[in-house]
Parts: C-alpha cells; sequence; structure tokens
C-alpha cells in the first residue's frame, strides 16, 4: 500500500475532481452534479476495474498537466479525442498507462471533443460534500476545481502494466449532433409555428458554456406569453429559453428550480454526446414521445452495461 | 385544461421524470396540495423512485427508466392524490437569528414604503415564514411570507458580490443566502444562522413546508454567534 503524490502544473477553468454525483438533493437546491459526460467517465474507471463512483479528474478544452512527484500510478484516459502526452510517447484518448515519479503527462485538446476523464488505479483524495466528492461548480464545493500549484495525493495507488494499452472508444461515445428530446414540459407558452421551428432548424453551440449549461445560437424562440410562470423544478437535459428566445441547455451543475420555460428535454444519454461537440457545431432537436425515450434508453443500457463489462474484463 | 390541486395535470419528461402541476399562478391551495402529494410520495414511493422536488405550485417526481415508466408512474400518483390523507404532524418551526444594522438596503426600502428603517424591521419581524421551495443555489431555500407593507420589486439590475449569510427579500418572498452570489434583491440584514449545517445527519436547516421566524440581535449578538 503506497501512495502516489501528483502536482498540479497547470489547470485550465473547468478542470474538476468528480465522481458519479450526488443525486436526490435537488429538493435542497442542489443539482447532481458529477461528469459532464457520464458515460466516458464510467468506461475511465471500468478500464481500470474500479466502480462507477470512484473520484477521478474531468478534463476541459483547457487541458491539464500533472507531475508525479511520488510513488506510480496507472492512469485511464477516456472520454472526447484528446492529446495525452506521456513520458515515452504521445497517445490519444482511449489508453490506459503508467505514470512514475519524476514523470510529466500533460492532457491537451486532440481532433475532437470537449471533455476527456482521467481515472485513476488508487484513491484520488477528494473533499467530501454530502456524500460525495463530485465538485458543484458554482460553489466549488466538494472535491474541487483544480489550480495550479496543487497537490493530489492517490492513497493505495497501483501500476498495473497487465491493463495498459488501447481501449476501444465506442462509437455512441463520439459527439451527437441530433438529440432526442420530449416537448416541455412548457411547451405550451410556444405558438405552433415556433415549436416547428425548434424541430427544423440547426442551432449552432456558443462558447458561452460552463458546467451549468451551455447557450445556443438559432432563430429566436420567443414565448408567446412572456408570463412569468411560478419557479418549477428543473431537469439536466431541460432547454431553457429566455424571454428574447434564446435556448440553453442544462447540464450537470443546472439550477434545480428556474422559471423560464422549457421548451423540451433532451434524453440523458444523449447529453453525454452532445456535451462532446465543440463551439460552433450544429446541432438540432428530434421530438418523441416519452414512451419511444424510455425505449431508446433501455436499449442504450442493455448495450452500454455490455461495453463496460468487456472494458472492465480486458 | 387548467390545472387545480384536486384534478393535477401530469407532464411526462424524457425517459425519466413526471411533472405534477397543481395550478398555474402563486396558489396556497395549489402549494399544499405540493407538500401533501411530496409527503405521501415519500411515505408511498412508487417503483423505481429516485426523487422528487417541490417547487410552488409543481411537484417534478423523478424515476428509473429501466425498472418503470411514465404511465406507471402516473397511475401511483394518482392513487396517492385519492388516498386518504394521513394525519401528519405540523410543520417544523425554524428560528432564524438577523441583525439588521448596517445592512446596505435597509434605507432604501424604508424609503420606497415611506417607511421608517424600524418599521420596515418591525414588519420583517411580524412575518409568517414558510420554505416555499429551495432553488437557485445550494440551500437556497424561498420564504413565502413577507408582510405587504414591504413587499418590492427587484431592483433593476443585480448587484455583484453579495456575501453569504444576506437576509434579502423581493415581493412576497425572503431569502437567506448560502454562497457569495449576485442578486437583484434587496438586503435588509444578516443572519449568523447557518442554512447549510455541516451536520450530516441534518445538512439543511429547513424542510420545504416548515415554518420559519425571524429572531432580532444586535451586531454585538451577530458578531458573538458567527
Amino acid at each position: 500500500m503506497t501512495d502516489a503524490t501528483l502536482s498540479v502544473s497547470f489547470a485550465g477553468p473547468h478542470v474538476t475532481i468528480q465522481d458519479a454525483g450526488r443525486p436526490g438533493l435537488m429538493r435542497y437546491g442542489v443539482p447532481a452534479s458529477g461528469p459532464m459526460d457520464r458515460s466516458s467517465f464510467r468506461l475511465a474507471n471500468a478500464a481500470l476495474g474500479n466502480t462507477a463512483d470512484h473520484p477521478g479528474i474531468e478534463v476541459s478544452l483547457g487541458g491539464l498537466t500533472l507531475q508525479c512527484l511520488s510513488g506510480a500510478v496507472t492512469l485511464a484516459l477516456a472520454g472526447g479525442g484528446f492529446i495525452a502526452e506521456t513520458p515515452n510517447r504521445t497517445l490519444g484518448t482511449w489508453n490506459i498507462f503508467t505514470l512514475k515519479a519524476g514523470e510529466t503527462l500533460t492532457i491537451r485538446p486532440g481532433p475532437w471533443g470537449s471533455w476527456t476523464y482521467l481515472a485513476f488505479a488508487g484513491n484520488l483524495q477528494a473533499k467530501q460534500w454530502l456524500g460525495s466528492g463530485a465538485t458543484h461548480g458554482s460553489s466549488g464545493f466538494g472535491g474541487g476545481k483544480l489550480t495550479t500549484g496543487q497537490s493530489l495525493t492517490i492513497t493505495n495507488a497501483q501500476t498495473r502494466p497487465d491493463r495498459e494499452g488501447r481501449i476501444s472508444c465506442p462509437v455512441w461515445a463520439r459527439p451527437r449532433h441530433v438529440l432526442r428530446c420530449t416537448l416541455g414540459p412548457q411547451d405550451r407558452f410556444f405558438d405552433a409555428e415556433t415549436l416547428t421551428t425548434f424541430t427544423t432548424a440547426r442551432f449552432e453551440m456558443t462558447d458561452a458554456f460552463d458546467r451549468m449549461g451551455l447557450r445556443l445560437r438559432g432563430p429566436a424562440l420567443v414565448p408567446v406569453e412572456a408570463l412569468s410562470i411560478p419557479s418549477e423544478p428543473i431537469l439536466r437535459g431541460s432547454v431553457q429559453v429566455s424571454g428574447d428566445g434564446t435556448a440553453t441547455v442544462l447540464l450537470s451543475d443546472h439550477q434545480t428550480t428556474g422559471g423560464y420555460p422549457k421548451i423540451a428535454t433532451v434524453i440523458s444519454y444523449d447529453l453525454d454526446s452532445f456535451v462532446q461537440c465543440r463551439p460552433r457545431d450544429a446541432v438540432a432537436f428530434q421530438t418523441i414521445p416519452p414512451q419511444q425515450a424510455i425505449e431508446t434508453t433501455r436499449q442504450r443500457a442493455s448495450r452500454f452495461a455490455a461495453f463496460e463489462d468487456r472494458i472492465r474484463q480486458r | 385544461m387548467t390545472p387545480t390541486p384536486s384534478v393535477p395535470i401530469f407532464r411526462a419528461i424524457a425517459e425519466r421524470a413526471v411533472l405534477v402541476e397543481f395550478g398555474i399562478s402563486l396558489d396556497q391551495a395549489a402549494h399544499d396540495a405540493v407538500l401533501r402529494m411530496d409527503k405521501a410520495l415519500v411515505a408511498n414511493p412508487c417503483l423505481g423512485f429516485r426523487e422528487a422536488v417541490p417547487a410552488f405550485v409543481n411537484l417534478l417526481v423523478e424515476f428509473d427508466p429501466l425498472t418503470t415508466d411514465h404511465p406507471a408512474v402516473i397511475d401511483h400518483l394518482r392513487s396517492l392524490l385519492s388516498a386518504q390523507p394521513k394525519v401528519h404532524k405540523p410543520s417544523a418551526e425554524r428560528e432564524v437569528l438577523v441583525c439588521y444594522e448596517g445592512s446596505p438596503d435597509l434605507n432604501a426600502v424604508a424609503q420606497q414604503t415611506g417607511l421608517s428603517p424600524e418599521a420596515v424591521i418591525n414588519a420583517h419581524l411580524s412575518g409568517d415564514y414558510a420554505v416555499f421551495m429551495y432553488g437557485f443555489a445550494p440551500g437556497y431555500a424561498y420564504l413565502g411570507g413577507v408582510p405587504e407593507a414591504i413587499r418590492l420589486d427587484r431592483k433593476p439590475a443585480p448587484v455583484r458580490n453579495i456575501p453569504a449569510g444576506s437576509v434579502m427579500i423581493a415581493g412576497a418572498q425572503c431569502l437567506v443566502t448560502t454562497l457569495v452570489m449576485p442578486t437583484g434583491w434587496w438586503i435588509i440584514g444578516r443572519s449568523p444562522t447557518p442554512i447549510l449545517t455541516q451536520n450530516p445527519a441534518r445538512p439543511f436547516l429547513f424542510d420545504v413546508g416548515d415554518k420559519v421566524r425571524f429572531r432580532r440581535i444586535s451586531p454585538a449578538e451577530y458578531e458573538a454567534a458567527l
């Protein structure tokens, strides 16, 4: 049983410690947080045989450089198509490799994707809040944002040469530009023409994004009655429309209630691949009935489970 | 169709939630119906239940789409409506300490309402507050019950970096902040009472539905209580 110590030589904005999140507390104003792309995060942990709620690091387009000060630890990198400069060679995401004392790892954006996940063969020490180390961005509660100069401790750090090498990247982990959603729950605040615009127009990702939500550019979806509706509970994936008709897709650290009408709600799995799109990518919404949303989710969940098992058994 | 407390509208959301609407505008009967269904659901959760989020006039119910679906959840929620309401214990009453001296907007509220600062304070203390919902940020509990005499619209533009523990009002609502945040509400006091309690067994001071009473403290008591 030995520790590894890493020093953060550089961390871009929105680089945070995450685990599977803290669901169940929205009634107290606390969103679940957790990874933006939950599927890739799970796969990074599965690649090392870890449980799904094992803490790891979410890396944004801002990138991350870590230096190993002591010990050694095997790492898995999954999510997006980033570049990892490791001591021996330059790798893409979807790889397992080992970092030893004196060595440096730099993760930077590559050909595609907006988020990547670093999982550890060992226990990354993360400050807990309400039973989870997931970082809630706007408060900084939980494991927290990584800052340059900070050090990280991995207890029970292991090297796993048996697991090193490539992991296959499933096709559904790639960016998704058509988002399946159900209409509502406040679609009644939009006229028929606006609802048609919503389902037929192309929207563009903007660079106005953080872990709370992502603003889209596109035709204005102006509500018919800009009346003040009493604040309603919000789900991750809600497409919230402000008074001027701008749509924002709400993500991991979303506010739990809000008074803007929600024209539609994106299904969970599609959010994972939506967040891997980049600013200026085009996206469109495809509305489906709730029953189809459930069927799609069940099929996808069984495919995911089978894939995760294969990666875990490697 | 307009929802009512006895005949709510059930809206299916994505693959995993139902929103139950008991009304469309701020209305006590609709809010009471939210609290009743929330309590009934906690006592008798549906298959695959994940969490329920009460708000002013609606309740969000999230479920596991791998084990249940919208129609089954809606059937269950409908059965809770017709079930005899169980005798439930009265809502808890929570006390929040507040020091009014030196607050940035006390004089502005006095000016706009035509009251003296002391009368604004007395009006605020006299309110019967209840927690309607949480929102915006962790521990942000929206308290309804600000007396008519000191109800003001929000400021035209938010002010940045308002410290945690600020006691602020807008319209019929009052809120004690838990984080440094921008706000357009009127800050009339500061409170040393933690809403995020740091107690793992009870991490939040209030439950939705709790009654709240403010108790005035002096600046010296405020400093001592921090």
